[in-house]
């Protein structure tokens, strides 16, 4: 489903994607975990063209991903992402911002979009708030919205890049518990995250990244339950066990 | 207060009040005209061709940098030299619609860069292209930032609007010096044209600071 082949990247001298290659098929939940700055993000985004690349090539259902290219719009509408911030569009409703995609780019009618936003916001947990502002949302309950507008897009892959990290921490679960069911429902997901429970328990294989390059991959429970790089070790032993 | 305030004021008040009339049409025409040319102009200052941002950056300096009253007379006294004669009050709603331009295209760039880039970045991941995004995710949020300031244009407007007057626009300043240099009673005319224009700003200044209340904080 996406295909990344000896990918490198530089911001001006700071080269941070040095050689990245991972394939990951349809229906995998593929976790990316690391130190800050070791480019998990930087690579996430660079999948549905909000990065360019300097060298390699990053392939989604075999079209190459450019920037620039006239193809990223239909790639874009395939692999959906959800963002740290949550971006949601603050001038428009819940319900709005869910069915902004297939009214204006798939061209849906308002109606059938509205019929099935409703539906995704049911599914996150979020019926009764089809008519709120985002500002009047928790964190996690815009977070949800996000996912929803990802899915409306009926993607064939999601991207999360860091899905919790702005959230606090009583929030955190019900966002998990909203990407764990669609893991379940067997979506393909990217997912940029700390939360190393997540990882283990829904993630078909973590990487490990640090300074650009993936250090150590495996299933989640044998990575993060005997990872065997010392970077890997250290940087488990850091996250789990802070002071 | 002088001799004759009333009685004169009852008198001038309807030719006062004509002047008004041409005052509120250049002000309405020009803020139109400006408005439309400064989103030009803003637009093409955040495009990705540079030449289209040169040529916004070069046109919005040229602009500022001329006086609005030497504009005007450009615009009535030397475009009929090439073929372009047009009516006083047409002049002075494209001259003034013109100089404003440039006030209104900063106003609108800083609206257009102040939205948080995440924003553009959301609508590109549901495969929204440029122009989409810039009309269902930029601008109307942009609106909200440029409202406060957009109406200090509006006021400043409407008093700039007197210096069609030079180009023989018969608004309200000219209205009242006509009638002051004919009947000499400079205070009475003076004093109600300053009324007027009174009458028309506080209103405007009014909304400023509602519409500041409404959208400027956040």
């Amino acid at each position: 489903m996406i295909e990344l082949a000896d990918v490198h990247k530089s911001f001006g001298d700071n080269h941070v994607i040095r050689g990245i290659s991972a394939r990951i098929a349809i229906g995998e939940v593929v976790c990316i975990i690391g130190p800050s700055g070791s480019g998990k993000s930087t690579i996430l985004r660079c999948i549905n063209g909000l990065e360019s690349y300097d060298r390699g090539a990053i392939r989604v259902e075999g079209r190459l991903v450019r920037r620039d290219a006239d193809d990223i719009i239909a790639i874009r509408t395939q692999v959906a992402m959800v963002f740290q911030r949550f971006n949601l569009f603050p001038h428009r409703t819940a319900i709005e911002n869910v069915i902004e995609g297939p009214v204006y780019v798939k061209g849906e009618t308002r109606r059938d979009a509205e019929a099935k936003g409703r539906n995704l916001l049911a599914r996150v947990g979020l019926a009764d708030k089809a008519n709120a502002y985002p500002a009047q949302l928790s964190g996690g309950q815009q977070q949800r919205v996000a996912i929803a507008r990802a899915l409306a897009m009926e993607p064939k892959a999601i991207l999360f890049d860091e899905p919790t990290s702005s959230l606090d921490p009583e929030l955190v679960g019900d966002v998990l518990t909203v990407m764990r069911s669609l893991a379940e429902d067997g979506m393909t997901m990217v997912v940029v995250t700390h939360e190393m429970g997540f990882a283990r328990e829904v993630a078909d294989r973590v990487l490990f990244l640090d300074g650009g390059a993936i250090v150590e991959a495996g299933p989640g429970r044998e990575l993060l339950g005997n990872p065997q790089h010392p970077r890997t070790q250290d940087f488990l032993r850091r996250i789990l066990h802070p002071i | 207060m002088p001799q004759g305030f009333w009685k004169d004021s009852a008198e001038f008040m309807p030719i006062l009040l004509q002047g008004v009339g041409l005052t509120i049409l250049v002000s309405v025409g020009s803020l139109a005209l400006s408005t439309i040319l400064g989103l030009g102009w803003a637009l093409m200052r955040v495009s990705q061709h540079a030449a289209l941002r040169q040529t916004s950056k070069f046109a919005v300096n040229i602009i500022r940098g001329i006086p609005i009253i030497v504009q005007l007379f450009y615009i009535y006294f030397v475009l009929p030299d090439f073929g372009i004669a047009l009516s006083a009050l047409q002049a002075a709603i494209i001259g003034l619609g013109i100089a404003y331009s440039a006030y209104q295209a900063e106003n609108f760039r800083a609206g257009i860069e102040a939205i948080d880039p995440g924003q553009i970045e959301a609508a590109q991941s549901i495969g929204m292209r440029r122009f989409l995004i810039m009309r269902r995710v930029i601008l109307p949020q942009a609106v909200r930032i440029v409202l406060p300031p957009y109406g200090n244009v509006m006021i400043m407007m409407l008093k700039d609007s007197s210096q069609a007057s030079t180009i023989t626009v018969a608004e309200l300043a000219l209205q009242g010096k006509l009638i002051a240099s004919s009947t000499f009673k400079n205070m009475t005319v003076f004093s109600l044209v300053a009324l007027l224009y009174l009458c028309m700003s506080l209103p405007l200044m009014a909304m400023v600071t509602w519409l500041e209340r409404r959208f400027g904080r956040k």
